[in-house]
């Protein structure tokens, strides 16, 4: 087996998977102070992701650690080349993360109106970003034998904006559906209303991608030459339609689902375009990461492949068992006997 | 300043705060574990509200300590591209196995530990947070041996223009990262049973809560002597390894200039780079230095004049924080000693000046971590990779002046500012009881 290609694939699964469960933190952050109108709402839609943020950040460090051992070549030159937005990213992630632990330790509205407005921007501008950097990464970065010739406002072009809106309003409805299933009475009603408005904008902006991504990348040539992967889109686009009928029909858990398989049918088009490179060159393809011309050494993919062969199924199992304990919905009655919550 | 500088400005900054609550985690998950512990197999309540209160405190200074973690990882690539690309094939490896195997862990069964009082059985609740303390430690662990391998690469060769790795397995046993992993770790437990002692000390000296906090400052009194003793013993043989794999480093720890065989430890000595010699020197004790580095008091110790200049790391914040990090660890045995024996006799409350003692000791252990850490990177310097690649090399080639100093003002700014907040609510909660915590959170919930 090419272990260059099974690092691709792992690659690929393990963004998929960061943006399907941090999407619901981050869609959910985003809508914080729209849906939550009383502080008990507010308090509930913390809550109701409370006990499972922090494992699903960690699918983006070990997104981040996969990239540096398997393709550190790809992992220099992503990260240094990307070096604002990244920085802008990770002040988002880090406030994000202590405004979660913050907010409820004081009782001033002052003070949680401040964390409450700092959750929404600091779940804005990472979902933002992540759809702005993928959408130039598909498109290709311009880069040759000089290095880099990008910026932070070449990256702001037509494409990317378009990727940064999709990303927004993926995280937007997985975020709404999550907050549907988990939460009770008015608040799971009106995030019900805003998965629906998202919905309409949403497929508005996924025609606008898939029709953009034909002029701006190369992404369809991989979809040419073997059209049985073709599939993957297919899938998505299914997925999110079904939302909708789910929706319709009270399908609640199915909708949310169905928001999930969106999420990875989007990630895995954009990566299945993108083999056998990681990072292309919109300049001249001579310039392209490849999984070829950027992987680390046979031994070390070995030793890599074990180990997560290993210990990613591991994971998976304990997390499901952890979403098991922590299944049921959150209310303003369940947070009130609870010393421990956010 | 340059986009070296900067750089190097930036990871100090950003990996320093970062350190400023590892320590406390990686003890406390342990000494929360043991106080549910008790609680489970006593059914007493008092270690059920030991195990909240502390647990509080826990959370607090957990939450910062996570995400600044994310900020190196990103780092590397970000302002050490060179770096990256040329040791990732070994450097990459624990990185991503560390993120795999503890990160995972802790971050998922601290979410069961904080939220699952109710939620999963007692037995379950006690076994997540274990599996939370011992997660974290071995996070600990894969770290130090990737930054043991910057200290002394092993299980590599340099092939096709960088390193790549041939031997997973000396990765692993590289005593270097073992050896520093175990001082860190205990180093990490001293902080945590001094942070306990002295909070409960605060609140004893106002006689609050005081079963409560005498049997908090009992078992971290033991819990603190025990890491404060194994800090020092593990200490010794991580500063012998370092005599035989840094010499340099080593050297500079010690200000020996000259090479000389039955060194002396000098217990007063003042470094001056300049001149490359010693301002001062005291109260030499014959032949020590080169027993502690070698086990043999004839063995010859490397001076720095015997390398190369360009090879030397700065001595003077070497040399100062090496002395200061010993002096406090040997203080932090003497305390710990005094703590445990007056806490075991009951004698503790007649000694209110040692309570406040113990209020003031809080920051030292903190202190000592940092220092420690100043002798392991300053001291490699001028390597990133011991004797592979220098630092010089390592930077970025595609980032600019403008863009470091921006995200080092920002960086300055985010983290002084959340630390600020953070350290003010630790010590509003340290100061509220036990009870005094249960009840405001359950103010907060009706409204």
């Amino acid at each position: 087996m090419d272990l260059h290609i099974v690092w691709f694939v792992l690659w690929g699964v393990l963004w998929g998977v960061y943006f399907m469960l941090d999407g619901f933190v981050l869609g959910a952050g985003m809508l914080h102070r729209v849906l939550g109108e009383t502080d008990e709402d507010r308090r509930v839609i913390i809550n109701s992701f409370g006990p499972v943020w922090d494992g699903n950040e960690v699918w983006l460090v070990t997104a981040g650690g996969a990239t540096l051992a398997a393709f550190p070549t790809a992992y220099a030159l992503m990260f240094s080349y990307l070096y604002t937005p990244l920085l802008l990213l990770l002040f988002g992630l880090i406030v994000r993360g202590v405004s979660f632990e913050f907010r409820g330790k004081e009782d001033g509205a002052l003070w949680r109106g401040c964390w409450d407005w700092a959750i929404v921007g600091s779940s804005l501008v990472p979902a933002l970003l992540f759809g702005v950097a993928f959408g130039n990464i598909f498109a290709g970065l311009p880069m040759d034998q000089a290095g880099y010739h990008g910026s932070l406002i070449y990256l702001l072009n037509p494409y990317g904006i378009v990727c940064g809106v999709l990303f927004v309003l993926l995280f937007l409805q997985h975020g709404a559906l999550y907050l549907v299933v988990k939460t009770t009475g008015e608040l799971s009603r009106s995030a019900e209303g805003a998965a629906r408005v998202i919905w309409i904008l949403l497929l508005l902006v996924a025609v606008g991608f898939l029709v953009s991504s034909y002029f701006s990348t190369k992404l369809y040539d991989n979809y040419l030459a073997a059209p049985i992967v073709a599939l993957v889109p297919l899938l998505a686009v299914a997925a999110l339609l079904s939302i909708r009928v789910f929706l319709a029909k009270g399908a609640h858990l199915a909708a949310f689902a169905a928001s999930c398989a969106t999420i990875l049918g989007v990630v895995f088009t954009g990566v299945i375009g993108l083999f056998p490179n990681l990072i292309p060159s919109s300049l001249d393809p001579a310039f392209s990461l490849s999984i070829y011309n950027s992987s680390s050494s046979a031994y070390t993919l070995r030793i890599m492949t074990v180990v997560a062969f290993i210990f990613v199924p591991i994971v998976i199992g304990y997390k499901i068992w952890v979403y098991r304990i922590f299944r049921g919905r959150v209310s303003g009655a369940s947070l009130a006997g609870d010393h421990e919550a956010y | 300043m340059d986009v070296l500088t900067l750089s190097r400005l930036q990871f100090a900054v950003t990996s320093m705060f970062h350190f400023i609550f590892v320590p406390l985690t990686l003890g406390l998950s342990v000494l929360v574990a043991l106080m549910e512990t008790r609680y489970v197999m006593s059914g007493d309540e008092l270690y059920k509200r030991m195990a909240k209160f502390w647990g509080k405190l826990f959370l607090i200074n957990f939450a910062l300590g996570i995400v600044t973690g994310i900020t190196l990882e990103f780092q590397f690539g970000m302002n050490w591209a060179e770096y990256s690309r040329y040791v990732g094939d070994i450097f990459g490896a624990p990185l991503a196995i560390e993120a795999t195997v503890a990160f995972f862990l802790e971050s998922v069964f601290i979410g069961v530990w904080a939220f699952g009082w109710n939620k999963v059985s007692r037995r379950v609740h006690l076994l997540s947070i274990w599996i939370v303390a011992m997660a974290t430690n071995l996070s600990g662990l894969w770290i130090l041996l990737a930054n043991g391998w910057m200290q002394h690469p092993v299980g590599y060769v340099l092939r096709n223009g960088r390193a790549e790795m041939v031997d997973f397995m000396a990765l692993l046993t590289n005593p270097f990262g073992l050896l520093k992993f175990g001082h860190q770790i205990v180093s990490g437990y001293t902080v945590a049973g001094f942070f306990v002692m002295g909070v409960s000390a605060w609140h004893l000296l106002r006689a609050r809560n005081r079963v409560f906090f005498k049997t908090s400052f009992g078992m971290a009194a033991a819990f603190a002597l025990g890491a404060s003793i194994m800090v020092a013993v593990i200490g010794d043989f991580h500063a012998a390894d370092v005599a035989k794999t840094q010499p340099a480093k080593f050297a500079a720890m010690e200000a020996v200039w000259e090479s000389c065989t039955n060194a002396p430890l000098h217990l007063i000595a003042y470094p001056d780079e300049k001149n490359q010699c010693n301002l001062v020197t005291g109260l030499p004790i014959p032949g020590l230095l080169s027993f502690l580095a070698f086990h043999d008091s004839s063995a010859t110790i490397k001076g720095l004049n015997s390398f190369p200049k360009e090879d030397r790391p700065p001595v003077l914040p070497v040399f100062l924080s090496f002395r200061l990090m010993v002096g406090l660890g040997s203080y932090f045995i003497l305390v710990a000693a005094a703590a445990l024996f007056l806490s075991r006799s009951g004698m503790l409350e007649k000694y209110p000046l040692f309570l406040r003692l113990l209020v003031y000791s809080i920051p030292l252990p903190y202190i000592a971590n940092q220092l420690g850490w100043i002798v392991s990177e300053v001291g490699r310097q001028p390597w990133i990779v011991y004797g592979i690649m220098r630092t010089s090399d390592a930077v970025s080639k595609s980032i600019s002046v403008s863009q470091v100093v921006g995200s080092l003002v920002g960086f300055t700014l985010l983290y002084g500012l959340l630390g600020f907040v953070d350290i003010y609510l630790l010590a509003k909660f340290a100061r509220k009881g036990p009870e005094e915590i249960t009840l405001a959170a359950a103010g907060a919930n009706s409204k």
